[in-house]
């Protein structure tokens, strides 16, 4: 019984590949790396050849603006969830901190733009803020944690509005509107927004020691607190971004659209997940980068955006075809991760 | 007999911690009860238990299958889609009989645990990420077979939405038998086993010999089979079909279910149980909430808490 059991553990011939493996390792291993790494960029360059191919009415300018717009608000919530599923944490409250941050921004606009922008900034903070002492403090699980949040947040922007039944509208001739609405150099404010917000995110993440501890933290916690990375406060600071990410997404999109729209954002955060996921960040943590996310909003809105230019399908078949393209971008990015570690 | 009574430990913080996650749902539930019995008007009536039963019997078939990925370490994100697509499943076949309807429902629910499993135990995909493919994916099918709600006339799913025996409806009874197969399952099989010996630890499932791929695969068909069951009861009560909103969040409704009723989320462990506490604590809090002239919007505040309050109890247990 013994033997037999001795006999079935020992790994012989992952020991035998190892083995011959060598040679090949350098090239192979960089050429996975790539692809993990700009997969997603080259799928995205297809995508847009094909579209712009296919559909006349693609590469107009009506028609990017409006993908670059609706764009802006998911990258900038994929911005913050970046950063948490660096850490190897995940944040779902993301969707309700979005409503919610639109709603307070629409309310909040009677009282002037100081207001408007501060308040859901300091209300989805906040809400971000508990989430991260959950988890850093209290070591609840993040998933359940930010589950709660999603929960809670909803509960609070229902009551907030009535139950759902209270509209806020931004006044048109503020700046908040200006915001939301206006161009500069015939791009949307909001896409300046989140470039700018993308470029400070990159840096944080790549030059500064802040981003050298969420690698730490993701990468192995232990090691990384033995390496002297505040564990706790890396922590608390991503979730708190990532709740400020979200709000700020949100009142962008309320000062877009005039008005606090309460049933938004449900379902957002899987796009943001997505989309992270897409852009080669591993859920695992420990690695990714900032502008791979960007490229995964871009590429999940070409997708949208493909799909609605079919006209006959609709949004059913969005739903079906970004659910099957994710579980491709996870299987491959799965396969070629494995492949690095084994070779 | 004085040597046990010496080492008896002390009734202290850590203990009662691990008392109120072992039977805390028990006491919520008895507490919920004996303040609606109390304070809440009409609460006392045959009819009223009935009601509450009914509307929590998919909320708990769904939960057993969830209960069932949380013990090995995983979480099926697709159980409210798979109950669209079941729903979906059911109008579009009805026309062959429902027997043969509720099959090929239940079919699409196994055809989408066979794809999450796959993916979690061959392909190496974290559980929370292959079936959010699924939870996007599922709806999308759901609404492609079946684009808006559709009413449900056939005499076969009426009587299963409204019958009883002896007093107790259908979907109870049903939801019951299933929670008592799954106890069952759970407690004396070896399958069972295997379940919670690979939330345990996978690597050492493994090298113990077990079929870990195998034992994986099967916890999804499970989970989307039962899910599967929960759109089918849900669609005989409704008497409706809705792939739009059938089941949304109920991925949420049940993990709570299966976490406030003791699993915890590491794995290791399933009490199915405290899952059907979980549940009926669920549905009573937000019937008392809703009966006391609460908004809706409370309801999600409390259900949260009680979550936060469950995983920070069993947070002590998991670190002993």
């Amino acid at each position: 019984m013994t033997a037999h059991t001795e006999e079935a553990g020992v790994p012989a011939p992952t020991v035998e590949a190892a083995g011959d493996a060598p040679p090949r390792t350098d090239r192979s291993e960089r050429l996975s790396a790539l692809a993990q790494q700009h997969g997603a960029l080259v799928t995205l360059v297809i995508a847009m050849v094909v579209a712009s191919l296919s559909f006349d009415t693609f590469l107009t300018g009506d028609n990017l603006e409006n993908m670059a717009l609706s764009s802006a608000f998911l990258a900038v919530v994929a911005l913050g969830m970046t950063f948490v599923i660096v850490t190897g944490g995940i944040d779902l409250s993301v969707g309700s901190l979005f409503a919610l941050g639109g709603v307070l921004a629409a309310w909040g606009s009677r009282y002037g733009t100081v207001v408007a922008l501060l308040l859901p900034l300091a209300v989805c903070g906040l809400i971000g803020l508990v989430n991260g002492l959950l988890i850093a403090r209290v070591r609840l699980a993040p998933f359940i944690v930010t589950l709660a949040a999603m929960l809670g947040a909803r509960g609070l922007l229902l009551a907030l509005t009535d139950e759902g039944s209270r509209t806020y509208l931004v006044d048109k001739e503020s700046f908040l509107a200006t915001l939301g609405q206006g161009t500069l150099l015939g791009v949307g404010v909001p896409v300046w927004i989140t470039l700018a917000l993308f470029a400070a995110g990159a840096v944080a993440l790549r030059r500064t020691r802040f981003g050298q501890y969420v690698y730490a933290v993701g990468g192995n916690e232990d090691a990384g607190a033995l390496m002297g990375a505040p564990v706790a406060r890396t922590k608390i600071t991503v979730y708190t971004l990532s709740g400020l990410c979200a709000g700020l997404a949100g009142a962008l999109n309320a000062a877009w659209l005039a008005s606090g729209v309460t049933i938004l954002g449900t379902g957002m955060e899987l796009e943001a997940i997505s989309a992270v996921v897409i852009g080669g960040t591993l859920l695992t943590g420990g690695s990714g980068f900032i502008s791979g996310s960007l490229v995964g909003v871009l590429l999940l809105k070409v997708i949208q955006n493909v799909i609605n230019q079919i006209g006959s399908l609709d949004s059913a078949y969005q739903q079906v075809v970004s659910g099957a393209f994710l579980a491709v971008v996870v299987i491959a990015q799965t396969w070629l991760g494995r492949r690095r570690r084994v070779l | 007999m004085t040597e046990l009574a010496f080492t008896r430990p002390s009734l202290d913080r850590a203990r009662l911690l691990r008392l109120l996650q072992e039977y805390g749902v028990y006491a919520g539930v008895l507490v919920l009860l004996l303040f609606d019995v109390a304070f809440t008007p009409h609460f006392l009536s045959v009819e009223n238990f009935r009601t509450q039963a009914v509307q929590v019997a998919p909320v708990l078939v769904v939960a057993l299958g969830m209960a069932l990925a949380i013990g090995t370490e995983g979480v099926d994100l697709s159980v409210g889609s798979v109950m669209a697509l079941s729903t979906s499943l059911v109008s579009l076949y009805l026309g062959y009989g429902p027997w043969i309807a509720v099959l090929i429902a239940v079919a699409g629910g196994i055809v989408v645990g066979v794809a999450n499993g796959a993916l979690i135990a061959f392909v190496g995909v974290q559980p929370i990420v292959a079936t959010l493919a699924l939870m996007v994916a599922g709806r999308g099918v759901a609404l492609v077979l079946l684009p808006q709600l559709k009413d449900v006339r056939d005499p076969g799913m009426a009587a299963l939405g409204s019958g009883a025996v002896l007093g107790v409806p259908y979907l109870v009874l049903i939801a019951a038998g299933l929670a008592l197969l799954t106890a069952f399952v759970v407690r004396r099989t070896t399958f069972g086993r295997q379940v919670l010996a690979i939330g345990d630890s996978r690597p050492a499932a493994r090298l113990a010999g077990l079929p870990v791929g195998r034992v994986l695969v099967v916890v999804y068909v499970c989970c989307g089979a039962l899910a599967a069951v929960a759109g089918v009861l849900a669609t005989a009560r409704l008497s409706a079909s809705d792939p739009t909103s059938l089941g949304t969040l109920m991925e949420l409704s049940a993990i709570t279910a299966v976490v406030v009723g003791g699993t915890p989320l590491s794995g290791g462990r399933v009490r199915v149980g405290g899952t059907v506490a979980g549940a009926v604590l669920i549905q009573l809090l937000t019937t008392t909430l809703i009966k006391h002239d609460l908004p809706p919007s409370w309801t999600q505040i409390a259900q949260a808490a009680v979550i936060v309050l469950a995983v920070y109890a069993a947070r002590e247990r998991g670190r002993r």
